[in-house]
This record gives C-alpha cells, sequence and structure tokens, in this order.
C-alpha cells in the first residue's frame, strides 16, 4: 500500500469523479480539481462563499459546490474553465442540491422545504416542485437515471411522485400508508421502489414502477422501528436494519423475511472468526510502513499502532449501554453495506460502535466480526470486490477481505484521524477523510504511485 | 398381662447401639422417653415402630408405662387402661379391653389426621398454581395496560402533530406567497451560455404523446424485469426439476435390485418398483412431449419421489432391523431368514391362541349363561342347540386329532423299529461281508471262470438302493460266486439279500 502526501481540506469534502480521472476537493471557498494518478492540480476554481456541498456531475464535465448560507449554487465545467454558472436561490434560501442523472439540471431544495426549483443548464427554463418532504432521503433516482422519485406531503399525508427525468413529466403519484415517511429508495434493478416510516413505526412499503403496491412488512409495533436500510446490488434482497439490534432480509420474489441477523454482545460459535485490534507495543513492526524509517519512527512516538489479532471464541464485545431518555438514541443497526457481488452485508450496531459485523448472504449465517479499539465511524465496500474498508478515527485504514484483515498506519507527520474514507470505482485506490486533511492510497493490485 | 410382654420383635444388630441407648434410659421417667419418642416421630414409623416398642416399655418399667400411659390417655378423654379396683388394692390390673379399645381410638384418630393432612397439602398446592396463574394474569394485564396507555398517547401526539404541521404548512405557504410575490430580481441564474444536453439531441416540448411514450418505456422496462425473472425462475425450475428425476432414477436403481432377495420382502417391494418403471417411462415420454410445464406432470413427478421415498425408507429400516439383528447373534444368512421365518410362525401361533382364548372365553359364557340365566325356556333352547353343536364339533374334531395323534405315533414307532432293524442288519451285513471277503481271498484263484455267471443275481442287485449297490456292485463276482458255491452251506446270506432288498423296498 502506498500513500500520496497529504492534502488540505475543508468539511470533508472530497469527491472521485464518476469516470475515476479526477478527484475534486474543497479548501474554504476553493475547489480543487487533480487528476487522480498524478495528483496534479488540474483546475483551481473559486467560490463566493465556503462549500458545503460538492456533487460531479454525471458524465464528469461539470461540478456544482453549493453554498447554504448563501443561498448560492455555481457550477463550474472542467472542459471550459473559463464557462461559469450560478443560482441564486435568493430569499428562497437553499437546504440541499443536487444534480439530476443526465448532468444538465438541478435540483435545489429552499428552505423549510417549501418548493424544489428544477434548474435546466440547457435552457434556462425553471421548474418547481411543491410540498416536497423533509425527510432524512426525500429524492431517489434510478440507477439508470431514468426516474426520480420524491416524497412529497400534503395535508398532513405522505405522498410519492415519480418523475421521467428526461422531460420531468410526472408519471405518477399515489399516496403511501405511512404515518411519517421517513425515506425512499429505487432497487438498483429500478423497477421497485422501497418507502419505509420513521422511526416510530416499523413499515416499509413496496411499490412497483407503475406505482402499484407490491407488499407492506411491518416485523413489530411500539417499540422504535427502521433505522436504515439497503438493497443488494442484485436487488435480490432488502436488508432492513431496526433499532432492536436486529437486521432483517426481506426476498424480492414474495418480499417476506427469510432470515434476521441478531447483533449479540456475546459470540459463542466456533465457527465465526472474530478479529481484535490489540495495540502493538511501540518500535516494533515496521515492515507495513513504506516510506522510509525515519518517518515512521516520528510518525510512531505520537500514535500507538494496533494490529489484528484472531481471538477464540466465547468473545464478549464491548458495549456501550445509549441513554433512553434522550432522543434517537445510540442503539440499533446504523450502517448497512451490501458488497459488489452481492456475497457480504456488513453491518455496525451503534450499541455495539466499536465493532464490524459482516454477514454470510450465501448462507445467511455470520461470517467475521472485527472488533476495534474506538468506535467505528464508516465503512465501505471496495466497487470492484469484495474487500471492505474501515476507518475508527484513529490514524489507521483497516481493510478486510476473504483472505484476511489488516490494519495499515497513515504514514504522515502528526496525527491522521481518518474520520471517513472513500474508494475510487476501480478499487485500485481510497481517499482518507480527516477533519482537515486528505490523503490518498493506492492499494498493491497496480502499479505504484 | 404376660401376653404382650412375650412379643419378641427381630432387631437388627445395626440399631443394637439405639436400643441399648433407649433402654438405658427407660428406667427412668418417661416423660423424658416421651421427648425422644416426639423426635422419632417424624421418622418413617415402619422403620422405627421396633424401637419404639423397645425404647418406651421394656420388661423391667412394664409398670410405669402403664400408668403412664393412662395418665396420657385420660388427659386425651380416654376411659382408663386399668380395671375398676376391687377393694383398695395398691396394684391394679389392665383391662385390655380398654387397652384395645383406646388402641383403636387412635388408629382412627390417626387416619383422620392424616386425612386431614393430605387434604391441607393439595389445598396448598391449588392455591399455590392459582397464586402462579394469576401473577401470570397480573403481569400479561400490566402490558396489556402499558400497551393501551401507549397506543392512547400515540393518538394524542399524533393529534397534536398534524395540528402543528397544518400550522407550519399555514406558515409556508405564507412564506412562499411572499418569497414568490417579491419577484426577486436575485432568484435568478447567471449563466454564460447555455449549455448542449448530454445526449447532444434537442429538447422536445411535453406533449401527449411525449407523455404515452414515457409510459410506455416504463411499462417496457418492468416487463422486461419480469421477463427475466421468469426466465431465471424457468430455469431454476427445470434445474430442479432434473435433480428430481435424477433422484428418482436413482432410487429406484437402488431399490430393483431387490428381486433376489426372500419372496416376502421382494413381494411387496418389487411389485410396486415395476410398476413405477413402468409409470415412469410413460412419464418420461410425456414430459419430453409436454416440456415439464404441466401442473399434472409436476404433481406426479412429485407424488412418484414421494412414494419412492417411502419404499427407499421403508427398506433402509429393514435393512436396520436385519443388520441389528445380525450384529447381536453372529453372521449366518440361513439362519437370519429361517429366523424371520420363525417369528412369523411365532407370531401366527400366538394369533391363533388369541383367537382359541377368546373363543373359549365365548363359550365359557355362554355357559354361564345357559346355568345362570334359564328365565326363557327358548333361549335356553337355543343355547342349548348351540352348546350341543358346538360339543358336537369338538367331539368331532378331537376324534380327528386323536386318529391323526395315533397314526402318527404308529408311523414313528414303525419308523423307529425299521431304522434299529436297519442298523441292525447293516451290521450283520458288513460282518458277513468280512467274513466273504477273506473267503474270497482264499478261493481267489479258484473261482476265476466262473465270473460269467452273474447276470442274474446282478440284476437284483440293481434294483438295490444306491448304498447297497456301491457295496454290492464292488463284489459282485465274489457274492454271486458265494451264492452258486455256498448257497447250500449258508442259506442265510441269501435271506439277508431278500430283507436287503425288502428294506429298500420300505424305504422307497
Amino acid at each position: 500500500m502506498n500513500f500520496s502526501e497529504v492534502f488540505k481540506l475543508s468539511n470533508q469534502l472530497s469527491k472521485f469523479s464518476p469516470n475515476g480521472k479526477f478527484l475534486a476537493s474543497c479548501v474554504q471557498y476553493r475547489l480543487v480539481v487533480r487528476d487522480v494518478s498524478t495528483l496534479q492540480v488540474l483546475q483551481l476554481y473559486t467560490c463566493l462563499d465556503q462549500i458545503q456541498h460538492l456533487e460531479w456531475s454525471a458524465d464528469s464535465l461539470f461540478i456544482l459546490c453549493a453554498m447554504y448560507k448563501r443561498g448560492l449554487v455555481q457550477v463550474w465545467s472542467l472542459e471550459q474553465p473559463e464557462w461559469h454558472c450560478k443560482i441564486d436561490e435568493g430569499s428562497a434560501g437553499l437546504v440541499a442540491s443536487c444534480w439530476s442523472p443526465d448532468g444538465r439540471h438541478i435540483l435545489n431544495t429552499t428552505e423549510f422545504h417549501l418548493r424544489i426549483t428544477v434548474w435546466s443548464l440547457c435552457t434556462k427554463s425553471v421548474s418547481y416542485i411543491k410540498y416536497p418532504k423533509a425527510c432524512q432521503q426525500g429524492i431517489s433516482f434510478t440507477k439508470d437515471g431514468r426516474y426520480m422519485a420524491l416524497a412529497e406531503r400534503r395535508d398532513c399525508k405522505d405522498f410519492i411522485s415519480l418523475f421521467v427525468c428526461s422531460d420531468w413529466q410526472l408519471l405518477r403519484h399515489f399516496d403511501t400508508d405511512t404515518q411519517d415517511l421517513a425515506g425512499i429508495e429505487w432497487a438498483p434493478n429500478g423497477c421497485v421502489l422501497a418507502a419505509w416510516d420513521s422511526c416510530l413505526e416499523y413499515k416499509v412499503l413496496l411499490y412497483s414502477l407503475d406505482g402499484r403496491l407490491l407488499s407492506t412488512y411491518s416485523a413489530y409495533e411500539w417499540s422504535l422501528g427502521i433505522k436504515t436500510i439497503a438493497w443488494s446490488p442484485s436487488s435480490q434482497f432488502l436488508a432492513i436494519g431496526s433499532y432492536d439490534e436486529k437486521v432483517r432480509i426481506l426476498n424480492h420474489v414474495t418480499w417476506k423475511m427469510i432470515t434476521d441477523f441478531g447483533h449479540t454482545t456475546t459470540i459463542n460459535n466456533p465457527k465465526i472468526v472474530v478479529y481484535k485490534e490489540t495495540e502493538k507495543s511501540q518500535n516494533l513492526e515496521m515492515e507495513n510502513l513504506p516510506f522510509p524509517p525515519t518517518k515512521a519512527a516520528a510518525s510512531s512516538l505520537f500514535n500507538t499502532e494496533s494490529k489484528y489479532e484472531v481471538v477464540s471464541t466465547p468473545v464478549s464485545l464491548q458495549t456501550s449501554k445509549p441513554v433512553t431518555d434522550r432522543p434517537n438514541p445510540k442503539i440499533g443497526i446504523g450502517i448497512l453495506a451490501f458488497s459488489p457481488d452481492n456475497c457480504f452485508l456488513a453491518t455496525r450496531n451503534d450499541n455495539i460502535p466499536n465493532a464490524v459485523w459482516i454477514w454470510d448472504i450465501q448462507k445467511l449465517k455470520l461470517f467475521v466480526v472485527l472488533e476495534h479499539l474506538s468506535a467505528v465511524r464508516s465503512f465501505q465496500w471496495d466497487p470492484q470486490q469484495a474487500r471492505l474498508a474501515m476507518c475508527t478515527g484513529r490514524s489507521q485504514v483497516y481493510l478486510w477481505s476473504r483472505a484476511g484483515c489488516v490494519a495499515v498506519q497513515v504514514p504522515v507527520e502528526g496525527d491522521f484521524q481518518v474520520l471517513s474514507l472513500c474508494w475510487h470505482l476501480s478499487g485500485e485506490s481510497m481517499a482518507l477523510l480527516s477533519k482537515d486533511q486528505l490523503c490518498l492510497c493506492y492499494l498493491e493490485n497496480e502499479g505504484v504511485k | 398381662m404376660g401376653d404382650w410382654r412375650t412379643i419378641t420383635v427381630p432387631i437388627p444388630s445395626s440399631e443394637s447401639k439405639n436400643i441399648s441407648q433407649f433402654t438405658s434410659e427407660a428406667n427412668m421417667s418417661p416423660s423424658s422417653l416421651y421427648s425422644q419418642q416426639i423426635l422419632c416421630a417424624s421418622l418413617p414409623l415402619a422403620k422405627n415402630v421396633h424401637n419404639f416398642f423397645r425404647a418406651f416399655c421394656t420388661e423391667e418399667n412394664v409398670d410405669q408405662s402403664i400408668s403412664y400411659l393412662d395418665q396420657e390417655l385420660t388427659t386425651l378423654g380416654f376411659p382408663s387402661l386399668y380395671e375398676e379396683s376391687k377393694g383398695k388394692e395398691v396394684k391394679r390390673d389392665l383391662n385390655i379391653v380398654a387397652v384395645l379399645n383406646c388402641i383403636h381410638e387412635l388408629l382412627v384418630l390417626h387416619r383422620k389426621n392424616l386425612l386431614a393432612q393430605e387434604n391441607v397439602e393439595s389445598q396448598n398446592l391449588k392455591l399455590g398454581s392459582d397464586m402462579d396463574h394469576l401473577q401470570n394474569c397480573y403481569s400479561k394485564l400490566k402490558v396489556q395496560k402499558l400497551q393501551n396507555i401507549i397506543s392512547s398517547r400515540a393518538t394524542q401526539y399524533n393529534h397534536d402533530m398534524k395540528r402543528k404541521e397544518r400550522e407550519y404548512n399555514k406558515l409556508k405557504e405564507r412564506l412562499h406567497q411572499l418569497v414568490m410575490n417579491k419577484k426577486d430580481k436575485k432568484t435568478a441564474m447567471d449563466i454564460l451560455n447555455c449549455v448542449g444536453r448530454a445526449d447532444g439531441k434537442r429538447g422536445a416540448w411535453r406533449t401527449g404523446k411525449t407523455e404515452a411514450r414515457n409510459e410506455e418505456e416504463m411499462y417496457k422496462i418492468l416487463l422486461s424485469d419480469y421477463e427475466q425473472r421468469q426466465k431465471q425462475i424457468l430455469l431454476e425450475n427445470a434445474e430442479l426439476k432434473k435433480v428430481l428425476q435424477q433422484m428418482k432414477k436413482e432410487m429406484i436403481s437402488l431399490l430393483t435390485p431387490q428381486k433376489q432377495k426372500p419372496k416376502e420382502k421382494a413381494e411387496d417391494s418389487s411389485g410396486t418398483v415395476l410398476s413405477d418403471v413402468e409409470e415412469d417411462t410413460s412419464e418420461l415420454s410425456k414430459e419430453n412431449m409436454w416440456e415439464l410445464s404441466c401442473e399434472t406432470v409436476r404433481e406426479q413427478l412429485t407424488n412418484s419421489i414421494r412414494k419412492q421415498w417411502r419404499i427407499l425408507k421403508s427398506h433402509v429400516e429393514k435393512l436396520d432391523n436385519q443388520v441389528s439383528r445380525v450384529h447381536l447373534r453372529g453372521f449366518k444368512d440361513e439362519e437370519v431368514i429361517s429366523r424371520q421365518d420363525h417369528e412369523q410362525e411365532t407370531e401366527k401361533l400366538e394369533l391363533e391362541i388369541q383367537q382359541c382364548k377368546e373363543m373359549i372365553q365365548t363359550q365359557q359364557q355362554l355357559l354361564q349363561q345357559q346355568f345362570t340365566a334359564c328365565d326363557d325356556d327358548t333361549s335356553s333352547l337355543l343355547q342349548d342347540c348351540y352348546l350341543l353343536e358346538e360339543k358336537e364339533r369338538l367331539e368331532e374334531e378331537w376324534a380327528l386329532f386323536k386318529e391323526q395323534k395315533k397314526n402318527f405315533d404308529k408311523e414313528r414307532r414303525s419308523f423307529t423299529e425299521a431304522a434299529i432293524r436297519l442298523g441292525l442288519e447293516r451290521q450283520a451285513f458288513e460282518e458277513d461281508r468280512a467274513g466273504w471277503l477273506k473267503q474270497q481271498f482264499l478261493t481267489m484263484t479258484s473261482f476265476d471262470h466262473k465270473n460269467s455267471e452273474n447276470g442274474k443275481p446282478q440284476s437284483a442287485f440293481s434294483e438295490s438302493s444306491d448304498q447297497d449297490n456301491l457295496t454290492l456292485h464292488s463284489e459282485p463276482s465274489v457274492c454271486t460266486s458265494k451264492i452258486t458255491k455256498s448257497l447250500p452251506a449258508s442259506p442265510s446270506t441269501s435271506e439277508l439279500f431278500q430283507t436287503v432288498q425288502h428294506i429298500s423296498e420300505n424305504r422307497y
């Protein structure tokens, strides 16, 4: 593994372009576009205010920078650096902004979710969508970019509208049987839309592309319900993570639960491999680090390195007891992610925050548990293979694959706390983001930087 | 008084220590013994009865025990144990009747107490279970109550939320109006130049046609998805059917070699197997025609698989039984089979015995009825008739049976006699043979040219049994020569031959 040098970053805003050639990052109000392989600065744009949101268009030709405080969106072109576009929402305010799948329309959500303004870069025209719902995930585009689903709320009732993205025609509009719709998501095959209720009620509704209700699923009532949802890449399974520390898997044929995965505090099954992160004593085991030892020695003074050790079952995991009288308790399944080959599901149970659970989907059993020294902040699967990268806020990046797992120290001077990470679409490199720094990590499969 | 003193109770040696302990204290006042007895009272009565007998009263303190018992019983309300004193005698005689009555009363009381105790215990149990049940109900009720509270609160919150939301919507509308009305020049897009569309085409107006086209597109997408899924499912189905067919074929092939096995087993299994094989061949041809998509074909397949599986299961179970039996009694095939035969025979016989027993019972009943309930003449007559019929039948069968038995005995006897005779004759014959051999040796040279006269007697020999043939054929010349030469000398040999023939005839 090779690590690049460290670059400045603000707001943890750094994204790879969809075609994988460029890396855009924000430093305060400047937008820096680099080439991925050489990390040379290709373009530098200056925005009018601090950038809060950064997004590439689908064809990697344009970049959108949103500044919510000023209510501004600026769009930059890579091909023509002198081209500029500024969208000002004025007194309507701005809370969210995103591209449409064709890369020529920008959807701005105004303040208080009054409306969504659709700005067209081709025709300079504007359209409005009224009554959008203010929820966790109110907009969802199909993978092929043909359709958009939007959650709406009128007269204290929830609706879903389906639009054709090519001409923004309203295809279907139907109400949903939810108390408070919390989110919607298309299946990767673009034919089924999952809609789920807020955590006060456990309910998942599945709609077909033409607006018919296919099925409803509710596991229990009264207790807090759904926390996260994830579709498997083949659209065969829908994983529902809930506050009762379980993930329920629905199958696409009958939309009934085929199994549930419970996250217990002790693991007794000897067939499950448990990796535990343990601290290494300093001044040892430098072979992981590719840089000359002087730098490593310096960093090792500040950071205690750690490595994975296999622990034999029964293992008891570290739990954190959530405060029960506060809302949105840190309990239940907070993160769910399927591997791209459909074989694994990685989960995190928020009241066992140090552990990442990896479930084998082919056998529908727990496969591996990785326990770390600090709480897991985020993890992401390699887009090309079943390899999981995790970060916990320490200056290490953790990788797991079927072959094994490794904890790699980020060899930078000083402290580099990896708060989030982002894979390159080829799976050959990864961007590691800390509070104000960015570092690229190249994995050994391909050529060295 | 002397009577009950002579009761000797056998005491095991292990308890002798206790007894000596008790007896040593017997000379003390009975009240101290009484406390000890209370301690012993909780132990099983049967064991310590002997202890009591020895512990409380011994030969030395009889009077004291009587007086003590009398005291206790009178305080409890029982009549005195002593006889009424005639005159002022110090020593009073024991009233045995009173004693017995007291004992009886005590027994009755004891029984009553036991009953009462039982009742109390059962009541206790009932109350305990009732308590548990009530506690469960109570907890369930609590849960239900809480749930009701939660639901009522939830509806209240929902209502409040809706109210607040409506207010909020009103505000939003107001704000929206203000924002829209302001005609903000700022709300605009400042763009250098329009960008071309991603696909390079020009944008089209939104018309009814485009709407229709969009609908069409959408349905096409859905249809293609369904078609794909259906294809997958068909493939899966076909594979599963193939697997099932294979399984069926394998099961059939496993079961058909059983034709060589003993008849009883083969009859039921192979028959069905054969019929199945016929069925399957016809099925297969059918399926090839219908391409495995018909409901009836599917049902047939699953049914035949189930049947085969059942047969296979029963076969495996039989094999298991056989193996376990063989394992226990040694590995001999014939024994196994004969034992199975034997068991079947025993079963049959048991059945027969059962039937006979039932018959005897019914006959007994009828007999009883006949003897006891003779109110109705006709019924008794009828019963008589039945009985007579039965009796006659029985008698006939008995006669038959006796005859057969006699015949069997006769035959057995004759066989044994014949066997004995044969044995004796054989012995004699052997002796003779030995003698002849000797003579032959002696007269071998002189009788060579008389070998040609063998014809007639030889034919007689050829009729005899195989064993005799073997022995006789070896020396036909000798025998004939013997006959011709020694006929007048030893008539017994010819007799022997005749009897041998006779025996051989008898045997067959």
